[in-house]
């Protein structure tokens, strides 16, 4: 009895000079998703922020143990699913990897573009977003227009514009619709007529600067030491991109900057995203006039499966580094799947970034973390 | 061609032969209120829909389409909506304060029409101290939204008001100072006056250097008083505290909102007046010929022009910056706009004295 | 020194602000670039990518045939249980007994549109159409057998 009432007692205690207890509730217009953020506020310096996760799991990893190898990749495509790409591409480089499939050419060169263009896709609607929770309600109307040419081109090929499950074992599902390189090819021009739009809007704006300079600062230490990757990491003077440091598909073959800045601060990831934009821009146009002709899908079997043992792959989607992680023992569905993703780790480290500034700040820090959260609740 | 000037002097004669002179004055009450009350409705109705297009036309979309050509009755929709919501005022609130805070600040926009002049000749009171009564009824509205924090008995809404009072106390010290180098070159207060000295020319091109960094300080100071974007963080939707309407639903919201657009038509009005002549055309120096071309077009038409130019003006920052944080707008105001308008004060006055301006 | 740089960071604000309002004001003069579908109103002229992944019908030849032979591979693929594949027997003019299709039942609102029963079907019966118009007010509508009825399958095909 006694035990029980003293951890009532501790729970309900709000802290001396009268801290105040708040939620940022699921339901917010600038959580980008169901996050459910708990702050602790003293007038209006923040000292404590808890997140609250779950509102969106869907038992994605339990639900994987029942579905064969062909067909659980369609799932990872609605976790993040703003680079839907790039998470199923991790699952088949998993499954090739585990089943020594051999995957021509033209399927690597179009897995590589495609791979770009979600990114800039979902840097696009971040940007728009991110400007939107600021108070700059223009740009999001910009980048959208930007990101409906990469849906179109999507829809075209694919058949989907947001989850679109093309990239299966072996290559792609069926072949690129004979339009793709003229539309890519249209794109690129169309972006790069466009991109000091962006910067006359936003990142050259005083407001702008003002509002993300010196705010949210993650050391090099501290993004190591909560698992920070992707943009949040390279801010901050890590050097974590997969592209580089573990190639797969094609990307050893074109040439493209790692992109780093030292500052760590909310401004300095927003710079490190803009300028990957420029950089998948640049390795799509290394690829899009050299797509090798030739099959695109190899040779596999009618049912997967995997040997017994553990499997670990790792891909670089637009958050962040993406795990896979497979224990089969042996038989046409996976034994334990766990999903490694990125936004996890980054929303670990809100709180240390974010502790100690006023309200304002707070929507720069998560504006900039870029977080989507059916990826952290799986 | 129809011009209002002669409208006033028409009915004041006719009322004078018809009536005794206590009943002219009563009905004279009674015209201007329901004139003043009409023009609140239609310019409600005209500002919400052009909010709605301006932006959408700036976001590469299209406004409000549908309802009736054009769009035009949206608003006419949106507020019969709002009528029929639930007006719901909060458990512990403080009554008298809670419903009296929306007339307070509507109060506050309608007797800031008296002074402005809408065209030669029709003004509804046309008094010697015009600009002092102007910014002393302005400082008033701060009442307003205090009341309205204070009584929503809502910690995070006492916070907004707190801070929308801070901004909007800040910022009338630059507004004054920039309407202040202007009285510096009219040398009196009163409004015909100052429309009158314009006749040569607008203050904003006759005053050149001092006038055009006043014209820029006033519109900025304004946007801030009405809380407009960049300067909402009181009302931001995106942020934490809904500021200080936030328990307000229904009819009582309604008049927020109305308030907020009128007061934005009034210092648009005021600064049309004093920076781009009211209701006189454009005249340069003596050219005769050009300026009697100028004045076929009915005044009515060049105030309402210039004031829809400023509105359209203060739209347009909204949709294009994003929002500053509470200390750098303090910041803005205190360390630049303030230094900036004392020092063109004293550059307006040596221009004045010497009479180096046009 | 201090003025200078008060009246540099005065200036530097002040041009990147116009920098940006004449980017959206050059958007308000230029209405062509709107980007805007209004959609219900433009149904006659609308056209959609021909993969899209609307949803799966059967494609019936102009003698109602199909190409369906009932082996259940889709049922078979799809990750949810979308398909179910409804069989009987039928007598050739041989006289054999050979599995037919009876009916294909297909859950609309179950479906994920991931493509994995097209690729499956070994004789390419079903194929991914492009609507999608599909809401209705009885849920019951949504579950839609594929195959026309009277319909049977074509000549030699295994």
């Amino acid at each position: 009895m006694i035990q029980e009432t003293e951890i009532i007692k501790d729970t309900t205690h709000l802290g001396d000079e009268g801290e105040m207890v708040i939620n940022m509730g699921p339901q917010h217009p600038a959580t980008h998703g169901v996050l459910h953020l708990v702050v602790t506020l003293n007038g209006e310096t923040i000292k404590k922020i808890e997140p609250h996760l779950g509102y969106i799991h869907r038992s994605i990893e339990k639900m994987c143990e029942s579905l064969t190898y062909r067909q659980f990749i369609y799932v990872t495509s609605r976790m993040d699913y703003l680079s839907s790409h790039i998470n199923n591409l991790g699952c088949a480089l998993l499954i090739e990897k585990g089943m020594q499939i051999e995957v021509p050419e033209r399927a690597k060169y179009v897995r590589v573009i495609l791979s770009e263009l979600t990114r800039i896709a979902s840097h696009e609607l971040w940007l728009g977003a991110m400007a939107m929770d600021l108070g700059a309600f223009t740009p999001f109307f910009y980048a959208f227009r930007e990101r409906e040419m990469i849906t179109d081109i999507m829809e075209d090929t694919c058949g989907a514009r947001l989850t679109m499950n093309y990239i299966v074992p072996g290559g792609l599902m069926y072949d690129i619709h004979p339009d793709f390189q003229k539309k890519v090819k249209a794109f690129i021009a169309q972006f790069k007529s466009k991109v000091t739009e962006y910067e006359d809007l936003v990142t050259n704006n005083i407001i702008f600067q003002s509002r993300t300079k010196g705010v949210g600062i993650l050391s090099a230490e501290d993004a190591i030491s909560y698992g920070c990757t992707g943009p949040v990491a390279r801010a901050s003077g890590v050097s974590c991109d997969i592209r580089k440091l573990f190639p797969y598909e094609v990307y050893d073959k074109v040439e493209f900057d790692e992109v780093i800045e030292t500052a760590g601060d909310s401004f300095a990831r927003y710079i490190v995203r803009v300028k990957e934009m420029n950089q998948s821009i640049r390795i799509i146009e290394q690829l899009i006039d050299n797509i090798p002709e030739g099959e695109f899908v190899g040779k596999t079997k009618n049912v997967l499966k995997l040997p017994k043992g553990e499997f670990y792959t790792r891909v670089e989607t637009a958050r962040g580094e993406f795990g896979v992680y497979i224990v089969s023992e042996g038989g046409t569905t996976p034994h334990r799947i766990k999903f490694r993703s990125p936004g996890f780790s980054n929303l670990s480290a809100l709180n240390h970034m974010a502790a100690g500034s006023k309200i304002g700040d707070l929507m720069a820090t998560m504006g900039t973390l870029d977080l989507v959260i059916p990826d952290i609740d799986r | 061609m129809f011009s209002l000037e002669g409208l006033t002097a028409m009915i004041q004669n006719w009322l004078a032969a018809n009536f005794n002179p206590t009943m002219v004055l009563v009905l004279q009450c009674v015209i201007v209120i329901l004139l003043a009350i009409t023009l609140f409705a239609v310019l409600g109705l005209v500002l919400v829909l052009m909010e709605r297009k301006v932006a959408a036309h700036i976001q590469i979309r299209l406004g409000p389409n549908r309802v009736g050509p054009g769009g035009m009755f949206q608003t006419v929709a949106d507020t019969l909506k709002l009528i029929m919501k639930e007006g719901l005022t909060p458990d512990k609130a403080d009554k008298l304060l809670f419903n009296l805070a929306p007339f307070v600040v509507m109060m506050v926009g309608m007797l800031l029409l008296a002074p402005i002049a809408f065209a030669k000749n029709f003004q509804i009171w046309d008094l010697n101290i015009g600009v002092l009564y102007i910014s002393s009824i302005s400082s008033l509205s701060v009442i307003g939204i205090l009341m309205a924090g204070w009584a929503s008995n809502n910690k995070y809404s006492l916070l907004g008001a707190m801070r929308s009072g801070a901004q909007i106390v800040s910022y009338e010290l630059s507004a004054g100072f920039a309407v202040l180098s202007i009285i510096v070159f009219t040398g009196s207060l009163q409004i015909t006056d100052i429309i009158n000295s314009q006749e040569n020319g607008w203050w904003l091109f006759k005053g050149h250097i001092p006038a055009i960094i006043s014209f820029v300080i006033f519109i900025i100071a304004v946007t801030a008083e009405t809380n407009r974007a960049p300067f909402d963080l009181a009302e931001a939707e995106s942020e934490l505290t809904a500021g200080f309407h936030t328990e307000y639903s229904g009819m009582r919201f309604a008049l927020f909102f109305l308030a907020e657009y009128i007061n934005i038509f009034i210092v648009c009005a005021i600064g049309a007046t004093l920076f781009l002549g009211g209701w006189m055309p454009l005249h340069i120096g003596h050219w005769g010929g050009f300026n009697h071309l100028m004045d076929y077009i009915p005044s009515s038409v060049w105030f309402m022009g210039k004031t829809f130019f400023l509105i359209f003006l203060i739209m347009w920052f909204r949709w294009t910056f994003p929002r500053l944080r509470v200390d750098q707008l303090l910041d803005l105001e205190w360390k630049y706009l303030l230094p900036i308008s004392l020092f063109n004060l004293l550059l307006a006055t040596v221009i004045a004295i010497y009479g180096w301006h046009f | 020194m201090f003025i200078k740089d008060y009246i540099s960071d005065v200036y530097n604000g002040v041009t990147s602000l116009l920098k940006g309002m004449r980017k959206t004001g050059w958007y308000f003069v230029h209405p062509k670039e709107i980007i805007t579908e209004q959609y219900p109103d433009n149904r006659a002229t609308l056209k959609l990518a021909d993969r899209f992944k609307g949803e799966v019908v059967m494609p019936h030849d102009e003698n109602n045939e199909h190409t369906c032979t009932g082996c259940t591979a889709c049922e078979l693929a799809c990750p949810n249980g979308t398909i179910k594949v409804v069989t009987k027997f039928e007598t050739t003019p041989e006289g054999k007994k050979k599995k037919a299709i009876d009916s294909l039942v297909y859950r609309l609102e179950l479906c994920t549109m991931c493509n994995l029963c097209v690729v499956a079907c070994p004789s390419d019966a079903i194929k991914m159409a492009p609507t999608f118009e599909h809401s209705v007010f009885d849920r019951t509508k949504l579950t839609k057998i594929l195959n026309h009825p009277g319909s049977k399958i074509k000549e030699g095909i295994e």
